[in-house]
């Protein structure tokens, strides 16, 4: 990673040109999906299929007028979604989109910065891309923004935890921390051999780290406050949280720092578990399929399945409510997360260890500990069907369990004219007697009544 | 001595340190002199991440960006929390309740800073640079965080499992600090269904505030289509009382001169 300085400037701003292209191509990309889902055209005016309509919604953004409430917090209320907007683009600077290309004859790997510990700077800057979150929504000196931020705030810490937990596997595995490396330590397959017949699977991290693959993008979804985790910005209960008080250029700051982190977020899940940019089928079909400037059709066809995956879930999924989304963060994935990580070391041990008695032991163990997680997680108690139905207290006003749905109104006269209308009605009256008792008069639930 | 280990040092990082030094001596600075909590807590973030540019400047990468993931990310994160829910407004207050107390706290802190200046004055006695990190040979060639991991796990392995366990204990009492009895039983959806709809209790919800283009507090009784006023939309809580006119004449918007 020697690269000119000339050729270091060329990819800081191909990677902030494809980021800002990207983000524009996905907010469009995520309305007309979502509109496929809901069976309308979507955005179709502008430009070929409309994609030029979030160009539009940019400019128009641009030129609302910039509000500050009174209360704010002016210096930090500016800084933060500068904070937000820094923290996504920089994360960006270390992955791999590609593998040794030739520039103006330069030779040099597609990608920004790689250096040892290169993973660890996508996890700090997603952390520090929240203190923008946290501190618009403290600054703004609004009850919903304060709440957004609380939230926020609480969120990430959480889903950190399983998000980091799902990378260290990847650690684990390849017993690197270097995205470009990584990538490279994907590219070889894992013999399998069944009785003579050799099967070579895919080296991709999804395969053998199933369960940190589920974890890495469940987490990932919160980390990115992304329906059905976006309750930082929970529209139907803190108006826009977090950004309630921000309008124009700022409020698009944040905008943009959401999706660009939703770009990043995916580069980094293709990166570690889907074998960054290496080609999707054996090297033997293909011989130049990762060669050149070819990877970066994988690379970016990858991180647009994943961006479908994000607006699949924003078209199907509803919020969950936040007592369930912490439960799910803490009870569920972290455990998990530990457990699997336990399993996963002691798998790795077992296949290295030499003596068969050893290996036996912790590969046993692991498979024990597994089955044992299985069996015993924790399930709901399973619903008990009354023996006898309930009749209620006194006056109990529920409907009669065997209600005859009353006739439609504009069937009513044929039914009149056949007489079997009368007998339906009747079957109702019989069941509704309760009704009639009038059990609550308006008065008594006065103030002053409730506490008599 | 220290002059020749300062000429020593690269132009990159001699420039580095001349912005970052300023600003991480200023964040510890303004942590001091900051009159909001939140304020405070965004200097002392401040330091911990110039800290972080140092080391990985110093050919110690991976303790960097830990350090800006658990220090910065977590732990000033969850400071941050706890500090927002003190609300906005909320400054340290000035009044001292010990008689004396600022003449002994600068008093005392001079000696500290005298013993810690002389104290790092010995340290940096007879120190040279090194040719680069310590490395060992790990999966992907020599690697530094190789070499923190085998330290960490061989020579200091007892005190690091001390710390965890110290750390563990800590959160154990916390949460048992921290976690309140549930009083009797808990209502399952019968019984709440019975309550509610038992004899003298209303079972909808009460009807809201009155709002009106003049008011919309929650003070504001809501108004039956008769034009009495509602009685179950009165706060128990909210004593009645009689409004002057000012306080009943609409409120100007903010920015705006009306007429």
């Amino acid at each position: 990673m020697n690269d000119p300085v000339w050729l270091m400037l060329i990819k800081g701003v191909a990677v902030f040109v494809v980021l800002v292209l990207l983000v524009l191509f996905t907010i469009w990309y995520e309305r007309r999906v979502v509109a496929v889902m809901q069976v309308r055209p979507g955005p179709n005016r502008n430009g070929p299929f409309g994609l030029l309509q979030s160009l539009a919604d940019g400019l128009k953004l641009a030129f609302k007028e910039d509000l500050m409430p009174r209360t704010a917090d002016k210096v930090l209320f500016i800084a933060a979604p500068l904070i937000a907007v820094t923290c996504a683009f920089t994360a960006f600077a270390v992955i791999p989109m590609g593998p040794e290309v030739s520039v103006f004859g330069q030779e040099t790997a597609l990608q920004l910065a790689d250096f040892e510990v290169s993973v660890l700077v996508i996890l700090a800057c997603s952390a520090l891309g929240v203190y923008g979150i946290v501190l618009a929504g403290w600054s703004s000196g609004s009850a919903y923004s304060l709440l957004g931020a609380l939230r926020a705030a609480a969120q990430v810490i959480s889903y950190e935890i399983a998000l980091g937990l799902a990378v260290l596997a990847v650690f684990f595995q390849s017993q690197l921390m270097s995205t470009g490396a990584i990538v490279e330590a994907q590219a070889e397959g894992v013999p399998l051999q069944f009785g003579g017949f050799e099967l070579t699977l895919p080296g991709w991290y999804f395969l053998i780290l199933a369960p940190s693959f589920v974890i890495f993008v469940i987490a990932m979804i919160g980390e990115t406050n992304r329906a059905p985790f976006d309750l930082p910005e929970a529209e139907s209960e803190l108006v826009a949280g977090f950004g309630t008080e921000y309008s124009s250029l700022k409020y698009a700051s944040f905008f943009l720092a959401e999706y660009v982190n939703m770009v990043t977020m995916s580069a980094l899940c293709v990166t570690l578990f889907l074998g960054g940019w290496a080609a999707p089928f054996p090297n033997s079909w293909w011989p130049g399929a990762n060669e050149g400037w070819m990877p970066l059709v994988w690379f970016f066809g990858k991180v647009l399945a994943f961006l479908f995956l994000y607006v699949w879930l924003r078209g199907t999924l509803p919020r969950l409510r936040y007592d369930q989304f912490m439960r799910l963060g803490w009870k569920v994935l972290v455990p998990l997360s530990l457990v699997w990580i336990m399993v996963l070391a002691a798998i790795n041990l077992g296949v290295v260890a030499e003596e068969t008695s050893v290996r036996i032991a912790f590969i046993g163990g692991a498979l024990i500990a597994i089955v044992a997680l299985i069996f015993f997680w924790p399930s709901r108690k399973p619903y008990e069907p009354p023996t006898e139905p309930d009749t209620g207290l006194g006056g109990f006003p529920v409907p009669p369990l065997d209600l005859v749905v009353p006739p439609s109104p504009r069937g009513l006269t044929e039914i009149d004219h056949g007489g079997n209308g009368t007998a339906a009605v009747g079957a109702a009256d019989d069941g509704t007697g309760g009704r009639e008792r009038e059990p609550f008069s308006g008065n008594q639930a006065s103030p002053r009544g409730k506490e008599e | 001595m220290i002059v020749d280990l300062a000429q020593s040092v690269g132009t990159g990082e001699t420039v580095a340190f001349w912005i970052l030094a300023p600003l991480a001596l200023g964040g510890a600075i303004g942590l001091v002199l900051a009159r909001s909590a939140i304020h405070a807590a965004l200097m002392l973030a401040l330091t911990m991440m110039c800290l972080a540019v140092f080391y990985i400047m110093q050919s110690a990468p991976f303790l960097g960006f830990v350090q800006i993931m658990v220090y910065t990310g977590a732990i000033m994160m969850l400071f941050l929390f706890v500090l927002m829910l003190f609300g906005r407004d909320s400054k340290d207050s000035m009044f001292e309740t010990l008689r004396g107390q600022r003449f002994f706290a600068i008093c005392l802190g001079i000696g500290l800073a005298a013993l810690l200046a002389s104290g790092l004055a010995h340290a940096v006695t007879g120190l040279t640079i090194a040719a680069g990190p310590p490395t060992v040979e790990g999966a992907g060639g020599e690697s530094n965080v190789a070499a923190i991991a085998e330290n960490l796990f061989t020579t200091y392995i007892f005190p690091f499992e001390v710390m965890s366990g110290v750390l563990t204990v800590a959160a154990v009492g916390a949460l048992m600090f921290a976690h309140v009895a549930r009083k009797g039983e808990a209502r399952n959806q019968r019984q709440a269904s019975r309550e509610r709809f038992a004899p003298g209790n209303y079972p909808g919800p009460l009807p809201g505030p009155g709002v009106f283009a003049t008011s919309d507090s929650t003070a504001t009784p809501a108004l039956l289509p008769d034009g009495t006023v509602e009685q179950q939309s009165l706060s128990e809580y909210v004593p009645p009382r009689q409004l002057t006119a000012a306080e009943a004449a609409p409120k100007k918007t903010e920015g705006r001169d009306e007429r």
